[in-house]
């Protein structure tokens, strides 16, 4: 496989990745979980805690829906008393994973050599017990005077779509209106992941699903069904992104960030970007094929943001692995997404049945799978591709590894 | 228009009464550049297609067609009237002029993309803001 040609890619490599238990409502210390998944991934890759100089991570800590962020950079820079030369931690990039892409050009600049990005959330304590909460509306009363104000809210909330479920469900109806896609192709997204996360012991959801038990689901936004809406979770991940150039002397085989995407090329904004069918990650996905001569049929193993079920479909679209609008018809069946299918999808179950890690779930799956140590969920045929991708709407992000 | 939603109400400021309080007269109100005639939404300080700043507010037609939809059936809110229709409306004067508003007046089962609709306006908070929301629109036979 060739190199590839940019500054960033090539210089950059994934060598450990770590990850907190998880569960719908731990009822701990956010703190706590960011620090376990980072003491986790600082020794899988065969370091300690005084060879870190980078730390990044998304959103960066406070503000937010409750449970939205578990840690900033600020907590876990004091909490492991780290030594950085380079550091960041914000939530206007592109997407969740811009955390990542900017490790590595952290790395690739010569900044760090090696940097800890982390993504904290427990959004399933933070909520309590109740139903998933809407934006301003916080324990389901609403009000309190509280204003609408800056952007997307402003423009949003009036209008009574108190969540990105409203919003997103409507780029799937017009997906829909254009493709003929329908709830039946759409199940499997979820269905798929549900039978993957049966083999993932730290999955939330782990019971068998039928497409019975799809369409039997009450309705939360059409065409979305309660099936189609991630589960809020409590949950930490991390990956060390180290120069490349140190990785053979580390513990394992490292995992080379080929290309990576980070485009928006469009207007940021859930409903004034140009194509409602595609999103922000439209773009992040052209850019990502853009910058490697491989091709969507050299991956093997694809983690896709599933926030809710149609946001993977967009990115397989996106990604190529289809063509645009033929998403609905390619998943159908679900025989071509599965483990042992043309393209494997979220194995590790996805957001929709692992837990909403929010993006960090996709990336830490990616790199389980390439190491080949995802037991009873490992594809097989020795994958050494994988392509890891986050975000809907306007957030999109996305990042190619290969294990040499 | 019968009972009235709870509804999360806009922040209104110098920069956006146009559009929140523009219903008070029945017009649907946009920034237009006056020099190569853009609409623009939401409000900015200059036109983002020739970064001008000769801005006016003007007012649009009203009229303009589904672009899509939702059916919130989720109690975000409590509220006597789920499934409400969430829709993303775009304008006749400019092809993606558009905003997200909810289609009234109508069975929300009813609503479809592609239906012709036309703006009218809920009044909260003591006359402080009126909330552009679509009927759908009676088409000459």
């Amino acid at each position: 496989m060739s190199a590839a040609p940019h500054a960033l890619e090539g210089r950059a490599s994934i060598t450990g990745a770590g990850q907190s238990d998880i569960g719908r409502r731990l009822g701990r210390d956010p703190l706590e979980l960011t620090l376990d998944a980072c003491l986790a991934a600082i020794e899988d890759a065969g370091l300690t805690p005084r060879d870190i100089d980078g730390l990044s991570t998304y959103p960066g800590g406070g503000g937010g829906p409750p449970g939205f962020t578990g840690a900033g950079v600020t907590e876990v820079h004091d909490a492991l008393r780290l030594e950085l030369d380079w550091f960041s931690g914000g939530i206007e990039r592109p997407g969740q994973l811009g955390a990542v892409i900017d490790a590595c050009a952290a790395v690739a600049m010569g900044l760090a050599k090696h940097v800890l990005v982390f993504r904290s959330v427990w959004e399933g304590t933070a909520q309590g017990k109740g139903g998933r909460q809407g934006i301003g509306v916080g324990g389901g009363g609403g009000g309190g005077g509280y204003r609408a104000s800056g952007l997307p809210m402003e423009y949003t909330l009036p209008f009574r779509a108190y969540s990105a479920a409203n919003w997103i469900a409507m780029n799937a109806q017009r997906h829909f209106h254009e493709y003929g896609t329908t709830r039946e192709q759409l199940a499997w997204i979820a269905l798929n992941a549900r039978r993957n996360a049966a083999l993932n012991p730290k999955a939330v959801y782990r019971d068998p699903m039928s497409l019975d038990d799809y369409f039997a689901a009450r309705m939360i936004s059409t065409p979305f069904c309660l099936y189609d809406c991630d589960v809020p979770c409590d949950g930490a991940t991390a990956v060390i992104v180290s120069r490349s150039e140190l990785a053979p002397d580390m513990r394992r085989d490292a995992l080379r960030v080929e290309a990576v995407g980070s485009a928006l090329r469009g207007r940021p904004s859930w409903d004034q970007f140009d194509d409602l069918t595609t999103m922000a990650l439209r773009d992040a996905g052209t850019m990502l094929w853009e910058r490697t001569d491989l091709e969507p049929a050299d991956v093997d193993v694809a983690e896709l943001y599933d926030g809710f079920s149609f946001i993977a479909l967009a990115w397989l679209e996106a990604l190529g692995f289809c063509g645009k609008g033929e998403g609905g018809p390619f998943i159908e069946g679900g025989a071509r997404i599965a483990r042992d299918g043309e393209i494997p999808l979220n194995t590790n179950g996805g957001q929709l049945s692992g837990g909403r890690l929010h993006g960090y779930g996709f990336i830490h799956e990616a790199c389980v799978q390439l190491w080949g140590e995802a037991g009873e969920r490992q594809v097989p045929g020795d994958p050494r591709v994988g392509v890891a991708a986050a975000g809907g709407g306007p957030l999109g992000g996305c990042l190619l590894l290969v294990r040499d | 228009m019968s009972d009235k939603p709870f509804r999360v109400l806009p922040r209104v400021y110098a920069g956006n009464e146009h559009f929140w309080r523009g219903g008070k007269d029945g017009r649907l109100q946009f920034l237009r550049c006056r020099a190569c005639q853009t609409w623009i939404h939401p409000h900015a300080p200059l036109c983002p297609s020739c970064y001008g700043k000769d801005l006016g507010v003007e007012a649009a037609s009203g009229l303009g067609s589904v672009a899509t939809f939702t059916l919130n059936h989720q109690p975000w809110v409590p509220a006597p009237d789920h499934p409400y229709a969430i829709a993303i409306v775009e304008l006749d004067e400019q092809p993606g002029l558009r905003l997200m508003t909810n289609v009234v007046n109508c069975p929300a089962e009813a609503v479809r993309i592609g239906m012709r609709v036309r703006a009218v306006f809920e009044e909260h908070g003591d006359g402080d803001v009126w909330i552009p929301l679509f009927e759908p629109l009676e088409e000459p036979a």
